[in-house]
């Protein structure tokens, strides 16, 4: 019996190490890839990009004698995450995936590690951002990468005239591009002094709008806010901390915010904010440059004055939303090499250089030393107008439901737990406390 | 002689007595088995996705949210004492009974009015009566909320041109929850006017005839002729509008998400929400499956006394 226990522990020790060896090995291109590869990827908003990317991945295909196919899968109505469920669920389908913030985190058992890959990209470029990590580094293990198409962040998106006109605050003159005075940013650009200026431009007609539902873009706005002002739902170690004086000076400066805003946020869609502020009754939304981009094609002198910048500082920081895509590569591919590789390839600089651009720069890569595409300072009207968009201050980027245990994190982001909480103090009339005792109720189950 | 007739009931016994090839043959051409065959296909269809996915979804409520281990009833006793469920739960009863009401108050209004136009015209309103109905539900809900829009709203345009109120359709809560069961109804009612119409044209018109002679007014009618004899189509109707309606999905997903604050949630997006977005499979199907303790009973109900009714005639 000790003998057999002896061989038994001989083997998964012997079998562990290998193991660890497989994840530890680094990176090596192989000699030469071949079959098929299927590729599941974001359907990308911005007109032209995904045909880059199906042009790139051709290229690739025919230089590697892999046949590659590419299904551009969109977001609208949760397509693409319904569609991951059930290719993780069936153990079929395509070989790569285009996963969304927190669906490494829910799929992370079928997904391959692909620790190698990330050391070889941060040896030649540097490391991910933070973010990137929290959301696709589970139990010391990469299950993803950061797909150069599709991740995008969220910065404040004000008309310049109404701003100058209505609040006295020249945006441009403020978050310039080039050089910046970080200090005057600092010192004007508070959410004290920006409930100031909505409640101004509230009274000229043109609110500040953003969602406040279940929707993704409610998350990206409202967690980053609360984060601002110190109030965390969950700690890192999983406690639950929602009940605190930030979370009740957040919830307090809601109300008085969402005085100002226009009563229909409550039911507004992902793209409830980009109508807002292309009919030109809005003056300030939170979004990447996708409003801008329609704007310019459907509204373009609304777009000339549209400027994308900083989001205000609470009294526990600066932050801004995210919204990430990360590519895995599922486990019950038969072809893990050349997704490997395909992978690899994709996420070299020229090739992410290209991508960016082909969208206008909406994409942006969680990887700082990408971050020097000049996309950002060339598209126009009016000229520079993304130069901010990559973030040149000290913003920092988060995922709302940060800094609890991703698990937690997910359900806190995908069950809109922050908004509903808000939801229920400004528009149902809920006091601070019953909002908070619901908030606890849940989040008590989303840790079980 | 003897001999010959030995051997001529030989033959006669081996006749009676086919073998086993041709009895294999005799039971494949007996009517229970040739009935059986032909209802294969169906039942193959139900086993595959009634039955399979149905003890599937009990079995994934079972266990935990890795799915790794069996936690028998944990999920449900874990939803029983969330508030956020029993919000779900009051309004999908509320969803599913006030619009299955409606459909039927409007579906037998709509019978009657289509009934009683001259033979010639009916086909043109039975037709027209059907559009919302062919319409698949999640395209037509989309034109619903156009006109909902919450900031550009059609309807809210046409009413500001005749001096109306703006009215929040999907912001506010009252609202909200009125727009899904309008839509609901809408799509729905056609199938009751065209069952209860079906139902009507079967009535005979001597009872009709009879009840007149006997001095019955026209609500007299309608009480002791009319109702007893649609009884059973009535709640047959009825029964199977509520399991449609409780299981509803797309008009809630499409036109609320669920919002505002979780209150037009169903059974199905909450399942979905958690389920799917969420990665909770089990606790997903944990919530489709308290629909069917609810289901269950109302079937056992209507079904009995359908049952009891026809024993009666």
């Amino acid at each position: 019996m000790a003998h057999s226990l002896s061989s038994r522990r001989r083997f998964i020790g012997t079998t562990s190490a290998l193991g660890a060896a497989a994840i530890a090995a680094p990176y090596v291109k192989s000699a030469h890839s071949a079959g098929k590869l299927a590729l599941g990827l974001w359907d990308h908003w911005v007109p032209g990009a995904n045909d880059v990317m199906a042009q790139l991945c051709e290229t690739w295909g025919q230089d590697n004698n892999v046949e590659v196919t590419v299904d551009f899968i969109t977001s609208i109505g949760f397509k693409n995450i319904t569609t991951a469920a059930a290719e993780a669920r069936a153990r079929t389908g395509h070989d790569i995936f285009s996963l969304p913030t927190w669906q490494v985190t829910i799929h992370e058992e079928s997904l391959v590690p692909v620790d190698d890959m990330v050391e070889e990209l941060a040896k030649q470029y540097g490391p991910y951002d933070e973010t990137a990590a929290y959301l696709a580094k589970h139990n010391g293990t990469w299950r993803a990468l950061v797909a150069p198409t599709g991740t995008h962040t969220y910065p404040m998106v004000s008309r310049l005239d109404y701003f100058k006109e209505h609040a006295g605050i020249d945006l441009q003159e403020l978050f310039p591009i080039g050089h910046r005075d970080q200090a005057k940013i600092d010192s004007e650009w508070t959410y004290a002094n920006f409930l100031e200026a909505a409640t101004k431009l509230n009274a000229a007609g043109h609110p500040f709008g953003n969602p406040i539902g279940p929707t993704s873009d409610s998350q990206d706005w409202i967690g980053p806010l609360f984060q601002s002002f110190g109030s965390e739902m969950v700690n890192a170690d999983g406690d639950v901390t929602v009940d605190s004086d930030a979370t009740r000076q957040a919830l307090d400066f809601m109300k008085e915010l969402t005085s100002v805003m226009p009563p229909d946020v409550y039911a507004w869609d992902d793209a409830g904010n980009n109508r807002w502020i292309i009919s030109g009754m809005g003056s300030c939304i939170q979004n990447p440059p996708s409003a801008w981009t329609v704007a310019r094609r459907d509204a373009p002198e609304v777009a000339a004055q549209l400027w994308h910048h900083d989001t205000p500082s609470g009294p526990a920081g600066r932050y801004r939303g995210t919204l990430p895509y990360l590519w895995g590569i599922w486990d019950f591919s038969e072809n893990q090499t050349a997704a490997k590789d395909l992978l690899m390839w994709l996420s070299q600089k020229e090739q992410t250089d290209t991508l960016i651009r082909a969208s206008n720069g909406y994409d942006l890569p969680l990887r700082p030393s990408f971050l020097d595409n000049t996309v950002w300072e060339s598209e126009a009207p009016p000229d520079g107008v993304i130069y901010n968009y990559p973030g040149r201050g000290n913003e920092q980027i988060i995922v709302a439901g940060y800094p609890a245990p991703p698990p937690i994190a997910a359900n806190i982001y995908t069950q809109g737990l922050i908004p509903t909480m808000v939801a229920r103090v400004t528009q149902g009339g809920e006091s601070l406390d019953d909002a908070i005792f619901w908030a606890e109720e849940e989040l008590a189950g989303y840790s079980r | 002689m003897a001999r010959s007739t030995t051997a001529s009931s030989q033959q006669y016994l081996s006749a009676a007595k086919p073998s086993g090839y041709r009895q294999v043959l005799l039971f494949l051409n007996s009517k229970a088995m040739i009935a059986f065959f032909m209802c294969l296909p169906l039942l193959i269809l139900i086993i595959g996705l009634v039955v399979y996915p149905f003890f599937y979804a009990v079995y994934l409520s079972m266990l935990n949210k890795a799915e790794t281990e069996f936690v028998g009833l944990d999920n449900f006793f874990f939803l029983i004492h969330r508030s956020t469920f029993w919000m779900v739960f009051k309004q999908s009863l509320l969803f599913a009974l006030t619009a299955v009401f409606f459909k039927a108050l409007l579906g037998f209004i709509a019978a009657h009015l289509i009934h009683n136009v001259p033979p010639r015209g009916q086909r043109v309103w039975r037709g027209l009566s059907l559009v919302p109905w062919v319409i698949p539900p999640a395209l037509s809900t989309l034109g619903w909320w156009w006109l909902f829009d919450p900031t550009h709203s059609a309807v809210n345009w046409l009413l500001a041109e005749i001096g109306g109120p703006h009215i929040p359709w999907l912001s506010d809560v009252f609202w909200a929850r009125f727009s899904i069961i309008l839509v609901n109804v809408w799509y729905g009612a056609p199938f009751f006017l065209i069952m209860y119409l079906a139902s009507l044209k079967s009535i005979p018109e001597e009872l009709y005839d009879a009840a007149k002679v006997d001095g019955a007014s026209s609500f007299q009618r309608l009480r002791f002729v009319t109702f007893p004899m649609m009884r059973n189509i009535i709640s047959i109707t009825m029964l199977f509008s509520t399991i449609v309606t409780l299981a509803n999905f797309d008009i809630a997903r499409i036109l609320t998400q669920g919002g505002p604050r979780n209150t037009t949630h169903l059974f199905g997006t909450y399942a979905f929400k958690l389920g799917i977005e969420g990665g909770d499979v089990p606790l997903g199907a944990a919530v489709s499956l308290f629909m069917f303790p609810v289901l269950a009973v109302l079937a056992v109900f209507i079904l009995r006394d359908v049952r009891q009714r026809a024993a009666r005639v």
